[in-house]
Parts: structure tokens; sequence; C-alpha cells
């Protein structure tokens, strides 16, 4: 019996495992030779013209500021949601429902829903009109009120990612076992202490992937900026796509997705070191 | 027992291939990369092909997959379609390898009346008939009857200068406090048509040549002066249609088949009229769809019954009352064509008819290199324009990306630039 449970584990995980090559590492691995390819033989031109463009330094500054803003303000939602999910007795599903609607919905779909709040004939243009406190329909998202744009984006996003960060923390505090916090409360901590000291701690594997997912899909955000901001905030994945798309140069494109990709990289490696959790931590 | 029947099996085999065979040379494929929107699509089916004798296919396609298409039937040595229909530029790269000359289906339309000028254009540079002109189309700018009162004193839309537009829009700004002049400067916008077929042309008299003369930088300045005066949502709109209906822009210029909507839905509040002049003229980019039959086509009587036919002049009037693209034919527009139409059809006549009008045609020769050649016009844009950079200083830079370009592509001067010998220079 010995003998065959050895390689069942390998028979079962090989269809993935192919499955990921063909579809993940090809791919990945031609993008990074069309990155590099460009007329004959390898050369940076792709990387110099990705750095020289106009909108390159923008899209570093938006993404990188986007990402630090929005990421630890889900994170700080979540971790009160699901702290309030958790206490709930009553509706707890109904509640874990309706918060997590904007999973459901495509980024697109709701960077579009956004459009038609913001914009200058949107519902909250009219609202505010028909309230009296604005004097006409007021652009919020051109390219000539950055900050408002800026802020309607964060808002989106916060909106439509909050959800995925609350899942994973909600299913964090359920693995943490109720005696923990019942033992302190008898020693008499007080409820924040509680939180700081027996909660965060022991949710760090959680938060650690949490943080890992979002960051990382923070650095790709796109259609949500696409839809509210059209090229008004460059963002990189947005200008891989233009250059794909419009400017029809798949080499700078590739550029682009790499340097996503290095960049993406780079955080998971310094999340996985900064909140490393040792086993005798775990719950 | 087996063997008879299996040669019968055969026999049966061949029968129906060689009878598919015979049904598919009945069958004529018009491949087209114009008209793909579903609605479009159905149009040219159920209405602008009725009546051709046999059965004609149509199917549509993106234009660089129109592209790829083409030349892998060439390589395979195995042609699907009879007929294509796509833009004078979409034809250009298809010369000589994938298409066969015309020259018979021309002579057989002489009766049609298509302009000597077009017909010129259909033979891509060469010394044969490529394409025959298919129909046309421009940019136009339309405005809401609103914004007329507030015309400069002596200003008539239809002969509008570049100043005059300006002033109009800044007299709006003065009486209502809004910037209603718009521009399709969004994402998928067609704002780079603008600088090569309108704004380059009446300032400078050129596209590429002319790219960063002295003419350019005081067209520049004008511009910024212009976009002072337009809707800072210009950056978003894409299509002029939705922001002209909902009253957020009263002056606006676009592709017409992106302004269609506001003409035909609110035909009594929207007039059209010509894009305006420069110094240099009145720049405009006359559209041209072209039909020509690729070699080695496995229909070919079906395809020259496809151009008779959407060449006559009744197919000619339905394909502007259906989809907008109006005749290159002569052919009177009936009295009962939808007013919105009629009002395009007749910006598109004062705009052809113009005295100063100069024509600047689409790039051609560019290939896969398109993309970045409108990518030069709008990063000087967004530079001078929107970040308000020094404008020799961002035209300086930007030339010498558009003479690498010009150089890699060794695309020669189309009009309004002089014809060049090898890759149009940047002067």
């Amino acid at each position: 019996m010995p003998a065959r449970t050895s390689w069942i584990p390998y028979a079962l995980i090989a269809p993935s495992v192919v499955f990921l090559s063909a579809l993940f590492l090809v791919p990945l691995v031609q993008t990074v030779w069309l990155s590099f390819s460009a007329g004959e033989g390898l050369s940076l031109e792709n990387y110099q013209r990705m750095a020289g463009d106009l909108n390159f330094a923008l899209a570093i500054k938006n993404t990188f500021l986007l990402t630090l803003v929005v990421v630890p303000l889900q994170v700080v939602l979540a971790l009160g949601m699901a702290t309030m999910v958790t206490k709930l007795d009553k509706g707890r599903d109904l509640v874990l429902w309706v918060l997590t609607i904007p999973l459901g919905i495509s980024d697109l779909a709701a960077g579009l829903a956004w459009l038609a709040l913001l914009q200058n004939t949107g519902y909250l243009n009219s609202a505010l009109y028909a309230l009296g406190l604005i004097q006409g329909p007021t652009g919020w998202l051109s390219q000539e009120t950055p900050v408002a744009l800026f802020f309607a984006i964060v808002l989106a996003e916060l909106w439509r990612a909050t959800a995925i960060v609350l899942v994973i923390l909600i299913a964090g505090l359920q693995l943490i076992p109720k005696e923990f916090a019942e033992a302190a409360e008898i020693f008499g901590a007080k409820p924040w202490t509680r939180f700081t000291r027996i909660t965060l701690p022991l949710l760090k594997p959680s938060l650690q992937s949490a943080l890992i997912l979002r960051t990382v899909l923070a650095f790709e955000v796109f259609a949500v900026v696409y839809a509210l901001g059209g090229r008004n905030f460059p963002v990189l994945a947005g200008e891989a796509y233009v250059w794909q798309n419009d400017n029809q140069n798949y080499g700078v494109a590739a550029a682009y997705a790499v340097l996503i990709m290095a960049i993406s990289l780079a955080a998971t490696a310094l999340y996985l070191r900064v909140m490393r959790t040792r086993p005798e931590q775990l719950p | 027992m087996t063997h008879p029947v299996s040669l019968r099996a055969i026999a049966a085999a061949a029968a129906l291939f060689g009878g598919l065979t015979v049904a598919q040379a009945q069958e004529t494929i018009f491949y087209s990369t114009q008209l793909r929107p579903i609605e479009e699509a159905t149009k040219v089916r159920e209405v602008l092909l009725k009546g051709i004798p046999g059965k004609t296919t149509y199917v549509v396609d993106e234009p660089p997959a129109f592209a790829v298409r083409m030349k892998a039937e060439t390589q395979a040595g195995k042609r699907t379609a009879s007929v294509v229909g796509a833009l004078h530029g979409e034809l250009q790269p298809h010369v000589p390898a994938d298409l066969q000359p015309v020259d018979d289906v021309a002579a057989k339309l002489t009766d049609r009346g298509i302009p000597a000028s077009l017909m010129d254009l259909g033979k891509l540079g060469t010394g044969q008939q490529q394409y025959i002109p298919w129909m046309q189309a421009t940019y136009v700018m339309v405005a809401n009857k609103q914004a007329l009162q507030y015309l400069p004193a002596g200003a008539d839309v239809n002969t509008l200068t570049y100043a005059q537009l300006q002033q109009w829009g800044k007299n709006i700004v003065d009486k209502t406090g809004q910037r209603r002049l718009g521009f399709p400067a969004g994402p998928t916008g067609l704002l780079p048509r603008f600088f090569q077929g309108y704004f380059y042309p009446s300032f400078t008299g050129g596209v590429v040549t002319t790219f960063k003369s002295p003419d350019a930088e005081a067209g520049w300045n004008a511009l910024k002066d212009l976009w002072a005066v337009s809707n800072p949502n210009s950056t978003n709109y894409n299509f002029m249609q939705e922001p002209l209906l909902s009253g957020e822009v009263w002056i606006a210029w676009d592709h017409i088949a992106r302004v269609k909507e506001a003409l035909t839905l609110q035909p009594d509040q929207f007039v059209a009229f010509p894009a305006p002049a420069g110094p240099k003229g009145r720049g405009y980019m006359p559209v041209i769809a072209g039909l020509a039959i690729p070699k080695d086509a496995p229909n070919r009587a079906g395809a020259v019954a496809v151009i008779e036919h959407l060449t006559k002049p009744e197919t000619q009037l339905a394909t502007a009352a259906e989809v907008g693209f109006f005749p290159v034919v002569k052919a009177e527009l009936p009295s009962d064509l939808a007013p919105g139409i009629k009002a395009l059809a007749g910006a598109v006549a004062a705009t052809q008819n113009a005295k100063d009008a100069l024509v600047s045609l689409l790039p051609v020769g560019l290939g896969a290199k398109g993309g970045e050649f409108n990518k030069v016009y709008m990063d000087s844009f967004q530079r001078i324009v929107l970040r308000n950079e020094p404008v020799k200083d961002v035209l300086e830079a930007q030339a010498k990306v558009l003479d690498t370009l010009m150089k890699e592509t060794g695309a020669p001067c189309w009009a309004p630039d002089k014809p060049s010998q090898g890759a149009c220079p940047v002067q």
C-alpha cells in the first residue's frame, strides 16, 4: 500500500501543474522574452521607451499613491466590519451577504456604476442641484480636477474590493479559539486590549494573505480607473493596455507587464518577511 | 460484405462534398471591415444586399484581423472571400500581393458618375484600378441651435475660421459661464484624426513635413486658446453624440457616424456644418471605403455582381439612409430622407465643395505603426495643451520621434504633404 500512495498526490496535482504551466508559465516566459526583444536580438529598447514616455512617471506615482491610500483603508474597514459581523447573533448571514455583493460585480461594471453616480449628468450632480447646493453640473472627473478624480477612484475601489479582505479576515477570525479571549476577560482585559493583544496577533496569517492579495491587485488596478478617468489618471496597467491596444506596440506593453510583476513580487516578498509568523504563534 | 458498403459510402461522401463545392461556388462571401456593429451588419444583410442574384454572405471583422486573414489566405493559397470592403488605408497594404486589378469592373461602371478624383484614389498609387469606391464619410461640426445666438458678428457657420470658433466658444463662456465647445479627446475618441486631417493641414498646409514649422507653433498656440473655452470633460469624450444630446456640449467636432444619433434623434435641435478653416485652408479628411476583389477569388462573377449592385444610385441612397455613409456616385438625395441624415449630407457636401477645401488623406504605409503615429500627435497635445509645456521644445522632441517612425516604416508623404522619394521627411 505505501508504494501506491506515494504517487497518488503527484497524480492529483499533475493536472493543475500542467494547467498552470500551459496558461501561466508559458505566457509569462513569452512576455518576459517579448519585453527584451526589439528589432534583432535582445535589447533594453522597450524599457527605454517605457521609461521615456511622458506618462511613465505619472503612472508610477499614481499607482503607488492609489495602493498606499486604498489598501490600508480597506484593511481597517474590513477589520471593523469583520469584528462587527462576528459579534452578530441574528442575521449574520444576511449582513455578510449584503457586504459581499460587490465581489460578484466585475471591475468595469463597478467603475461604470460609479461613473453613473459621479459624472456631470450623474445622480450625485442631479441630487446636489435639486437640493440647491450647486449652481449647475459640476465636473469632478476631468483632467482639470485631479484631486477630485483621485478621491472618486479611491471611493470606487473601496466599495469594490473591500469585501475580499473582509471574507479573508472573517475566515481568520473564526479560526481563533474563543478560550483565549475568555481567559483574557477573566483576567480583566478591556475589549481594546483583547483586540490588540489577542485578536490582531492571531489574525496575522490572514492579514498577511489579505494584504498580499489586495496589494498585488491594487498594483494591477485598471478597469475602475479607466471607466472613471479614461486617460486622465494614468496607471501602470492602463499604460500597458494603451501600448498594446492603441499604439500596437507589444514590446513596450510587455515591458510594462514585467514591471508590474516585479513590483508585485517585491511587495509580496516584503509582506512575507515583515509579517512572518512562527509556527508556535499560530492559533 | 463490408467492402461494397464502404465503397458506396465513399461515393456518397464524394457526391455530398462535390455538391457542397458547387454550392460554395455559387455563394459569394463579402468580407468587410466596415459596417461592423450588429445593427449596421443586419441592415447590410437585409436591405442593402437584397436583389443580388445568388447567395451573398456578409462577414465582418476588425481591421487588424482583416489584414491578417487576407495575408494568411494568400499564403495558404486558399481564398474564401470573393469581395472585400475596407477603408482606403486598410486596402493599401494588400497591393499587389492580395488584390487583383478591377479595371474591367471600373469600365462597366463609367455611367455611375463616380468622380475621377475618387476613382484615382482607388488605384492606390499603381497604374491599375485596385478598388472601386464604395461609400464615404468625413468629419463635421455639429452645434446645438441654442449656441447660434452667440456666433461672433459676421460669422457664418458654413465658412467658419478657427479664430471665429474660438470667439464663439468665448462668447458662450462670457454669457453662460459654461465651456460648451467639445472635442472627442477620450481614450477611444478620434482626436488624432482632428490633428492629422484638420488642425495641421489648416494651419500648416501639411501633416508630417510641417510638423515643427513656425506655422505649427502658431497653430498650437491658437489651439491652447481654443482649449481654454472647451469643456474640461473633453478628455473623457469618445463619441460626441452623448454630450451633445445631454446638452453638456453645444458645439462639437467628430466623425459623422459618431454624431449621427444626435441629429437623427433631435433633428430640430442641431445643425451640422463644415470644420473651420485656418490660414492655409479648410483641412478635411475624407474617409473612403472601397470594394476590392482578392487574388484567386472563388467567385469573381459574384463579386462583380455585388460591386455593381452596391454602386447603383438607389443602393447608395439606401446606404446613406440606413447606415449614414454617403454616396460616392452621382445621386440626388431624395426629399424624404430623414432630416438628421439630410443635415449631415448637407455638411459633407458643403465641406467638399468649399472653395478653400484642403484634402488630407488618412495616413498610409504606416502598417502596424499607425497607433504610434497617432501617439505623436496626442502626446504633443497632452504636453502642450494639457500640461502647458513650451510649444517649441515639445515640437522639437516629438518631431524626432515622428522622424524615426517615418524612417522605420519608410512611408512616403501623402496629401496634403508634397510627394516624397522614400520616407516622408520632417523638415
